[in-house]
């Protein structure tokens, strides 16, 4: 999809989703030179690339690695272009600047998330590299008086055939710095890639197997103490009173701090603050709140779905299509709140003085994080350093800052630095929750069985809406409609409207994507009913509207091969399938579904066919794969936040269920060689296997359950 | 009051209460953040250590009910042949995702492959179905601790 230049600064977010990679990748990072040098002698052509007098080759991320694998495959792409083995560079954490390594998807955020980062990175960071080699190759040339064209690179040195000679860029790096900054330098083609593509072990790995890894909540600081808090149980309370008599006597309890919707536990260590927070005695007013419960949410939800919403896509005319139908099939859906629950829980360290502050974390959005430490201390910006670290798992949490404002609204009644540490039940708590969605769906099939007209409308929160408000734009963003939107299917007559409703009294936030992971569901799903409604195989039917998208028919068609589709199943097993188009990139899966006699599922086995273009690590888009799809059965047998009183209900992983590995199916990723743009791929996992559990479970059972997490008790055999 | 603790050979002299977790005495008072902190109930396999060669979740072990017991941590793994089996087997698999939980999973993988050199599927799942991924390493896991118990050598 095309989009105008001039228009980009506001629409290049919108797009988002629903691009091909090649929008988003003419976006280029502003190669400006990083500022104050640390050492004169070194070569810094631009923000993410410091080659050192001593040889040393400095790179500085500016995504954050959650686990993605993107401390590895981002070096790999400037590696590649700046011809230096992967083992002779160095990662920094990049600091707080948006305008030196902000995200072009996003808005020019800096922040890691959205499956961005590869999408993002492909091209600025292969030119940041190409742009030093030519620099360093051009240097050499002219201590050699040679012509730079009779010169190569290669692992960190410069060659020059004829004579024999060949120089360490270290040692070239500061006559290469005098050199003017060159523009449209060329980039390798990727026959020549010597990196990309091949399966790179991580780099951050070795310190995560010997306990040595620094994550946010591992920050140890001289006379640090810990903290650890209750917040208002009902969303949008207060605190009217605080007893802290018994909670004082504990030992190591250093101090009690009362905020407006908040208390929080001073002490020497985590347990003496725990224990101290039990034995607060808080009185809260729950304010507006009290009373909500999910069914509340979910009625005003369907109501919604009752009035017009924006129209986010329209081809040909449904109603007149629908008058013509052999056959309509109409149907709802319905997806729950969601917590993200990353094995790290929420935390934050931070050191308020007088004049300065300084904020130890490991966040998605750090110059966010910078921003909230600022607004509540009424420092400038400049005066608010952050420190980040590894993260035990985003997947959307670390986007938000609202635990960095907590802990700065702890730490200024805190001499000396503080570490707040949640509970987990906290976590689970005051997460900001996917939202919960209510979809009204229906289609006309003619005389074949075949869709004449789809007709899809739905109701939840816009997580961009509040996140980033230029993106919301006429009622409508491009993350909540990403799925339901221009799908791969030939259709000949489609709309869809989003009506935009934030139920109060719960936040919601991105969660391993939220458009995908609640419109693939919905629409896979509803397909399926299709193809059932019309007497055909759900493999076949998908493929016969799949002709003009060949990527995503082809994955089909690899994922059903691979599955062996089509053999006969046990009774009470069934397979299921899905086929993406999300993320820049195409997906299909099939997933094979067992329902016991009293109907718990299990899913033994998926298989996943993937092509996301050009693949920079092939190892890290399986294991990406891999774990999204653990991800999102979770979520789909178990996965459901729910309120009573105003309060979620879960709280730790008793009430709020994990998939374990006993659980686990075994899993199957066949990635397509292809040469297109790359794709995200932490996300598409997650929403492509939804649905595949539910159409399992259909060719199970013949029960089709139109609502997640799946309820067994529907499931029994009768 | 006082407490004698032997962490990974290391006798540590702790002054907190006797219900104090063994987690929190491991990370805020001795330093040693490598155990991690995941749920507090065991429920997540998080924080296993081994008390005496058996793996424990250290956020429900009273620092009081430990004697003289001896602690291993994920510090110590390196210093036994199997711990260090499972490291590299961990590495050569690409196991590791955000890593957060990975601490915890070697500590059960290595007390499972201590008593049990060549566990069968079932026995894998037994040891470890009480950690939790939510990264979803558990495919690579499972092979990581084949891998390991292979080049232990062996029939199996
Ligand atoms: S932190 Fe101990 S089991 Fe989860
Ligand atoms: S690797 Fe992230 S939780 Fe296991």
């Amino acid at each position: 999809m095309l989009v105008d230049r001039a228009d980009l600064s506001r629409r290049r977010f919108l797009e988002i989703g629903v691009v091909t990679g090649g929008l988003m990748l003419s976006l280029k990072l502003p190669l400006a030179r990083a500022s104050a040098a640390i050492d004169p002698e070194s070569l810094a052509p631009n923000a993410f690339i410091r080659i050192q007098h001593d040889g040393q080759i400095v790179l500085t991320m500016p995504y954050v690695e959650m686990g993605q694998g993107t401390y590895t495959s981002i070096p790999m792409l400037i590696a590649e272009e700046l011809e230096v083995d992967l083992k002779q560079v160095r990662l920094e954490h990049a600091p707080p600047n948006a305008k030196l390594y902000g995200n072009p998807i996003f808005g020019g955020i800096q922040c890691t998330g959205g499956s961005t980062s590869i999408r993002a990175a492909w091209l600025p960071l292969r030119e940041a590299g190409a742009v030093a080699r030519t620099m360093l190759i051009s240097a050499a040339a002219q201590r050699w008086h040679v012509d730079p064209a009779t010169c190569r690179a290669q692992s960190g040195e410069v060659f020059h055939e004829a004579s024999g000679s060949k120089i360490k860029y270290g040692e070239i790096a500061a006559a290469a710095a005098g050199l003017p900054v060159p523009k449209n330098v060329p980039l390798k083609s990727p026959a020549d890639f010597k990196l990309i593509g091949t399966p790179a072990k991580r780099l951050d790995t070795p310190a995560k197997v010997n306990g040595t890894a620094v994550f946010g909540i591992d920050v140890r600081l001289p006379g640090m103490k810990i903290a650890t808090l209750a917040q208002s149980p009902v969303f949008g309370g207060r605190v009217t009173s605080v007893d802290d008599t018994v909670a004082r006597s504990v030992k190591g309890v250093r101090q009690i701090i009362r905020l407006d919707d908040a208390v929080a536990v001073v002490a020497d260590h985590f347990f003496a603050a725990k224990k101290g927070l039990a034995a607060l005695a808080v009185e809260w007013d729950d304010g507006p709140h009290a009373n909500l419960t999910t069914k509340e949410v979910v009625r005003e939800l369907e109501q919604a779905t009752l009035q017009p919403g924006a129209v986010a896509q329209n081809i040909g005319n449904v109603t007149e299509a629908m008058m013509s139908a052999a056959k309509k099939v109409e149907a709802t859906y319905q997806v729950p709140f969601l917590a993200h629950a990353t094995m790290e829980p929420m935390n934050c360290t931070v050191h308020v003085h007088k004049d300065s502050c300084e904020v130890w974390v490991g966040n998605q959005a750090i110059a966010r994080a910078q921003e909230a430490a600022a607004t509540v201390t009424g420092l400038p910006p400049d005066k608010v350093v952050v420190h980040n670290h590894l993260i035990g798992g985003g997947f959307g949490r670390r986007l938000e800052i609202d635990g960095v404002t907590r802990a700065v609204q702890i730490g200024r009644h805190v001499e000396g630095p503080v570490k707040v540490v949640w509970t987990r039940e906290e976590d689970i708590r005051h997460d900001m929750y996917r939202p919960l969605f209510f979809d009204r769906i229906s289609a006309a099939l003619d005389r074949k069985g075949m869709p004449l007209a789809w007709n899809h409308r739905f109701a939840g929160s816009s997580v961009l809406a509040r996140w980033f408000p230029p993106a919301f734009d006429k009622g409508l963003d491009s993350d909540t409609t990403d799925g339901a939107i221009n799908l791969a299917y030939a259709l000949p007559n489609v709309h869809v409207e989003y009506v935009h409703v934030e139920p109060p009294g719960i936040p919601t936030a991105f969660w391993r994507s939220v458009g995908p992971s609640h419109n693939v569901f919905v629409v896979e799903s509803f397909i399926d009913e299709l193809a059932a409604a019309a007497g055909q195989d759900p493999v076949a039917y998908r493929s016969s509207l799949l002709d003009k998208s060949p990527r995503a028919k082809a994955v089909l068609a690899l994922a059903a091969e691979k599955a062996g589709w089509g053999r006969p199943m046990a009774n009470r097993t069934g397979r299921g399938v899905s086929v993406q188009s999300a993320f820049g990139g195409y997906m299909a899966q099939v997933a094979e579904v067992e329902v016991s006699e009293n109907g718990a599922v299990r899913v033994r086995r998926v298989v996943c066919a993937v092509d996301c273009g050009v693949v920079v690590n092939p190892d890290t888009v399986r294991a990406q794969i891999e774990g999204a799809i653990i991800f999102g059965i979770t979520a789909a047998l178990y996965g459901e936040i729910t309120l009573k009183s105003g309060r979620v209900e879960q709280g730790n992983f008793d009430t709020y269920r994990m998939l374990r590995m006993d659980e686990a199916p075994t899993i199957e990723v066949h990635i397509v060689r292809s040469s297109e743009e790359p794709g995200g791929m932490g996300e598409p996992g997650t929403s492509a296997i939804m649905p595949a559990v539910a159409n399992g479970i259909y060719a199970a059972t013949g029960k089709r359950l139109r609502k997640l997490p799946i309820d067994p008790s529907q499931l029994k055999s009768t | 009051m006082m407490f004698q603790i032997a962490v990974n050979g290391v006798d540590h002299a702790v002054d907190v209460d006797d219900d104090t977790p063994l987690l929190w005495v491991l990370r805020d008072v001795l330093g040693m953040t490598g155990t991690k902190f995941g749920c507090g109930e065991a429920l997540c396999g998080a924080c296993t250590v081994h008390l005496d060669g058996n793996p424990m979740r250290s956020c429900v072990t009273p620092v009081g009910s430990i004697g003289g017991a001896k602690i291993t941590t994920i510090e110590a793994a390196a210093t036994s042949a199997v711990g260090a089996r499972i490291q590299k087997a961990w590495l050569d698999r690409e196991v590791v995702q955000c890593g957060y939980c990975q601490s915890g999973q070697i500590m059960s993988a290595w007390a499972l492959l201590a008593r049990n050199p060549h566990p069968t599927d079932s026995d894998i799942e037994n040891a470890m179905s009480g950690n939790i991924c939510r990264c979803g390493t558990y495919g690579r896991i499972r092979e990581a601790i084949k891998r390991a118990a292979r080049s232990h050598g062996g029939e199996g």
